[in-house]
């Protein structure tokens, strides 16, 4: 099974539903498991219970630029390959994309307000992430603007491995600039800083949101499969429509033409 | 080479004559620094704190709104479809359309912010210090813009869309162009650091900006 077996929308079609239901029980057993360890784990001597914001901003930020990513490798795909389902992927992508990006700047400052003293501080991660946010939004108004599906994902594959300059940037905004968000302190050079018991019910909400988007991903795409045959189906029907209407008034001038002769 | 050269050449007598929109900008440049002290008051001690601030938000709305131009005219015409098919590699094409744009619509800012810096209260040094992040700073929002030029052209759509798209990209153009002028007229920071970073957007724009724009137009002119 390579991934050119799937260019076929409806063999893509039948093998999504058949796994779909399996990957949103394994996320919501995930997140059921994450969310009562995120309940077990202790208050931090510093920060007290605020701490616990970080289960569900962290996985957010993380998938925020995962996301990103996806739409770059699907970008390549439209690109270079051509792959007939790389730009479904790319366009399904953006809306949930931006989700999580919006969750992660809501729960950073409302975690920022208590611990920092403000919801909103102008450094380069906020700053970076916030251009991020603004890009998905672009990307999701080009989508919108142009009715040829092809022709848009065109753009939108150009204008996304643009945008990916943004992704290391955002990654390493925290090491190159003196910033008040805090360093990377998970995924380092010389391992993670976080104690265990932090670090296992990150994890597990980290797989388990990145099982949250493949799940709601995977429908995205049924969904957008299934407008784009509702919109040639459409468009088959108004052909025929207007091909008809055509032809009877042309066999009606004939038979008026044949009635006067 | 002689290819590019005249590609250039024409590109700058076409926006220098009737109904080429080079000097345009340098007009609507003015408009938007002289609209800024009717919105702040004219408390020149603050105009002169903004100062570098006005001029290049000024300089990058100029930019960007000359932009849209870049291809449009020429695939309007049909010579854009030439271009695409001629043996010079479209990539290179595309620079030197972006080059002549910037000499003959980015240069004209430049030249017109000392004259701009003597209505904000800016003095010698400050002004020099604008004029300097500016030369250094618009050939990154001509190369990034012109991606988004080249995806008007192909969509045919222009105008706000491509604004929202391209505007992104050159907030970090206006975040270290204003750090490395604030650096001069305030301090704390050295201008070094600041204006090395500009000179690097600048250079990977210069590289990224061409590829980019051939491809969508490769891709999207059928």
């Amino acid at each position: 099974m390579s991934l050119i077996d799937l260019a076929n929308p409806t063999r893509f079609l039948a093998l999504s539903a058949r796994v779909l239901p399996w990957l949103a029980a394994a996320t919501v057993v995930l997140l059921a498991i994450g969310l009562y360890q995120t309940a077990l784990a202790p208050d931090d001597y510093q920060q007290g219970a605020t701490v616990k914001i970080m289960f569900i901003h962290v996985p957010n930020a993380w998938l925020s630029m995962f996301v990103w990513g996806v739409m770059s490798m699907a970008s390549l795909g439209t690109l270079v390959w051509r792959h007939p389902l790389a730009d479904v992927a790319a366009k399904a992508a953006a809306p949930i994309g931006a989700a999580f990006t919006f969750l992660a700047l809501l729960t950073g400052s409302l975690w920022g307000r208590p611990m920092w003293g403000t919801y909103w501080e102008w450094d380069a991660r906020l700053t970076s992430v916030l251009i991020l946010f603004l890009m998905y939004l672009g990307l999701m108004a080009l989508w919108r603007a142009v009715e040829d599906p092809s022709r848009a994902a065109r753009a939108a594959a150009v204008l996304t491995l643009v945008g990916a300059l943004n992704l290391p940037i955002i990654k390493f905004s925290v090491d190159w600039w003196n910033t008040l968000h805090q360093p990377a302190s998970v995924m380092r050079m010389g391992g993670s800083t976080l104690d265990k018991s932090f670090l296992i019910p990150l994890l597990v909400m980290a797989v388990a949101f990145t099982l949250l988007f493949v799940t709601l991903h995977l429908a995205a795409m049924r969904n957008e499969i299934l407008r784009r045959r509702v919109r040639s189906l459409q468009m088959m029907q108004a052909s025929r429509v207007a091909f008809s209407s055509e032809v009877g008034t042309g066999s009606h001038q004939e038979n008026a033409s044949k009635g006067a002769a | 080479m002689t290819a590019l050269s005249a590609l250039i050449r024409r590109d700058i007598r076409i926006a220098l004559r009737v109904g080429g929109g080079a000097l345009i900008g340098v007009l609507f440049f003015l408009t938007v620094v002289v609209l800024m002290p009717f919105a702040v008051g004219p408390d020149l001690a603050l105009l002169s704190r903004l100062g570098p601030a006005i001029l290049w938000l000024g300089a990058l709305l100029a930019s960007l709104l000359t932009l849209d131009r870049l291809f449009m005219a020429d695939h309007e015409d049909g010579s854009l479809d030439l271009i695409t098919m001629s043996r010079t590699p479209l990539e290179l094409a595309c620079a030197a359309k972006a080059l002549a744009h910037w000499l003959a619509a980015g240069l004209p800012l430049i030249v017109a912010t000392p004259v701009l810096g003597l209505l904000l209260n800016l003095d010698m040094v400050a002004t020099g210090a604008v004029a300097l992040t500016l030369l250094a700073g618009t050939p990154a929002l001509t190369f990034t813009g012109m991606i988004g030029a080249a995806l008007a052209v192909t969509l045919h759509r222009g105008g706000l869309l491509m604004a929202v798209l391209v505007l992104p990209l050159s907030i970090p153009v206006l975040i270290f162009g204003v750090a490395a002028s604030q650096a001069v007229i305030v301090g704390p920071m050295t201008f070094g650091a600041p204006f090395s970073i500009l000179c690097a957007l600048s250079l990977v724009s210069l590289v990224i900006g061409p590829f980019a724009a051939a491809a969508s137009l490769k891709h999207g002119l059928d």
